[in-house]
């Protein structure tokens, strides 16, 4: 069983906008900067008044890695870890699980698009490949 | 850090490192302990500052078992000064800590320490290097990570190499060289824990851990410790062997504190701890004997060596390809069979050895003439780096 992240005051939003199907980044309303991991002040211009904001659900893959190695009980391998540029929030990136894709298939800038599944009180993300050339 | 003299490292000590030795880690780090002293020509009484990283630390079994406290009482030390860093320079830290507080006054002479268990707790089903597993809910950077089944920095480094790969046209057989060189220097030291060959062949057939990382690109835990003396400068002149004065150190950020959000996943933190250390000090990597480099992951080498300025972003592969780096060549890195196959003790086993070779005392594989090294330890996010020389 993986562990589940440890809810805060500033990566709820992330964690549970799954419910509405959203993939949610925090932003700077004063300068627009996208911060990410989430922080309850603008690292570039030190506002406070930040928030989280829907983006479209898409990116690109950056990078990735096959993890053959079943780490804990009962983990099923393999599976796609990707580091994926998201859309609509530049500078920003997201570890991600692919699910549904042969490993084989997958390649750098390749584009993804996010889902989601329940896992007590948060909504996980996992990504799928989008069929055709990059997002 | 001119102005304060040099801080100097005067003795180092390894314990009987060894896979599963069922040996319990105050026993491992008071024999270490013991060696650094011995090459220090100090008694217990001498020591009077103590330093770790990261502190005791029960997240990961193994990883850390002894803090400073534990230390100070088994080997019965009375200290002016101690410190343990969990949000440092990596695994330098400590060292670097040390050095501060001799040139400040604080202490003459500091126990710097690493001891692991990794492989006996492995040995008893708990599983080492996961932090987090088994835990229901997990926070900090390892938050955005564990829950998405990244449990692994094997993973970590896997994402990073991949996209090194693509950039640079590095492939498998590159690291290969890698991990057969220093086994080839590790066949050199009976104190390194793989004492087989390996062949290029055996490299590319085992199997993958986290692509494109295969077993022999992860280095080994084990059971030990190290102990590395740094002191004063005056102190310094008083030890039974030559200083090896700290010239530089690098401990510089300019990323996130994350595996993932870092601009470049084709840089580490390395590579901004490196350029500061060169900064500090008049000389450059032409003038260096002898390296101790991280691979927790061998894709750290050539990530290091770039850091370093050793070569230039992206041909790490050629310098590599070139022999600079194995037994025999220019540049010779993890001259003691690295962590790949000398085992894991967490920066400080490179550093041991960077010493060794710095005294003239590295046996079959000693470096003819070597006076200047440079140690680099962390990968991902967090390095530190640090050259030092006998005068
Ligand atoms: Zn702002």
């Amino acid at each position: 069983m993986l562990p589940l992240p440890e809810l805060t005051r500033e990566n709820t939003p992330f964690w549970t906008a799954g419910e509405r199907g959203e993939l949610v980044i925090v932003f700077c309303d004063d300068c627009t900067h996208a911060i990410h991991p989430p922080q309850l002040l603008c690292p570039a211009c030190q506002s406070r008044n930040v928030g989280p904001r829907a983006v479209p659900g898409t990116g690109k893959i950056y990078t990735f890695t096959v993890n053959h190695q079943p780490w804990i009980p009962g983990m099923d391998v393999p599976f796609v870890l990707a580091v994926v540029d998201v859309d609509g929030a530049p500078g920003v990136r997201v570890t991600a699980r692919l699910a549904g894709c042969d490993p084989e298939d997958v390649r750098i800038e390749q584009g993804v698009r996010i889902g989601f599944a329940q896992s007590g009180d948060v909504w996980l993300p996992h990504w799928h490949l989008v069929a055709g050339a990059t997002a | 850090m001119s102005a304060l003299g040099k801080a100097a490292i005067t003795g180092v000590g390894m314990s009987d490192i060894g896979r599963n030795t069922g040996r319990p880690a105050i026993i491992h780090l008071a024999e270490a302990a013991d060696r650094a002293l011995a090459r220090a020509g100090l008694t217990r009484a001498d020591i009077d500052g103590i330093a770790t990283y990261p502190g005791k630390a029960e997240n990961s079994p193994g990883m850390s078992p002894l803090g400073t406290g534990e230390v100070r009482n088994a080997l019965g030390l009375q200290t002016r000064w101690h410190s343990a860093v969990p949000d440092g320079p990596a695994q330098m830290a400590p060292i670097m800590v040390a050095a501060m507080a001799v040139l400040t006054g604080q202490a003459r002479h500091v126990m710097c320490f690493r001891a692991l268990t990794e492989s006996s707790s492995q040995t008893a089903g708990r599983r080492a290097s996961i932090a987090g597993a088994g835990k229901a809910q997990i926070g900090g950077w390892m938050g955005w990570l564990a829950p998405v089944g990244a449990l692994s920095a094997s993973n970590w480094a896997g994402w990073m190499a991949t996209r090194y790969f693509h950039e640079f046209g590095m492939t498998r057989e590159h690291l290969g060289m890698v991990a057969t060189g220093e086994r080839r220097f590790a066949l050199m030291n009976p104190a390194a824990v793989m004492q087989k060959p390996l062949t290029m062949d055996d490299y590319l057939a085992a199997r993958t851990i986290s692509s494109p990382l295969g077993l022999f690109d992860c280095d080994i835990p084990i059971d030990g410790a190290a102990v590395v003396i740094v002191s004063a400068p005056d102190a310094a002149r008083n030890c039974r062997l030559a200083p090896l004065e700290i010239e530089a150190m690098g401990s510089a950020l300019r990323s996130q504190e994350t595996w993932d959000q870092r601009a470049d996943l084709t840089t580490m933190g390395a590579h901004d701890a490196g350029a500061d250390m060169w900064c500090r000090t008049s000389l450059g990597p032409r003038d260096v004997d002898v390296l101790g480099l991280y691979d927790g992951f061998s894709i750290f080498v050539p990530m290091w060596l770039e850091a370093l300025g050793f070569c230039g972003h992206g041909e790490a592969k050629d310098f590599i390809a070139e022999g600079n780096i194995g037994p025999g060549g220019r540049f010779p890195v993890n001259t003691g069979g690295g962590q790949l196959s000398g085992g894991r003790l967490h920066g400080f086993g490179l550093l041991y050895e960077v010493c060794l070779q710095l005294w003239g005392e590295a046996g079959a594989r000693q470096v003819a003439n070597a006076r200047t090294g440079v140690c680099g330890m962390g990968g991902g996010f967090i390095a530190g780096s640090m050259l030092i020389r006998r005068d």
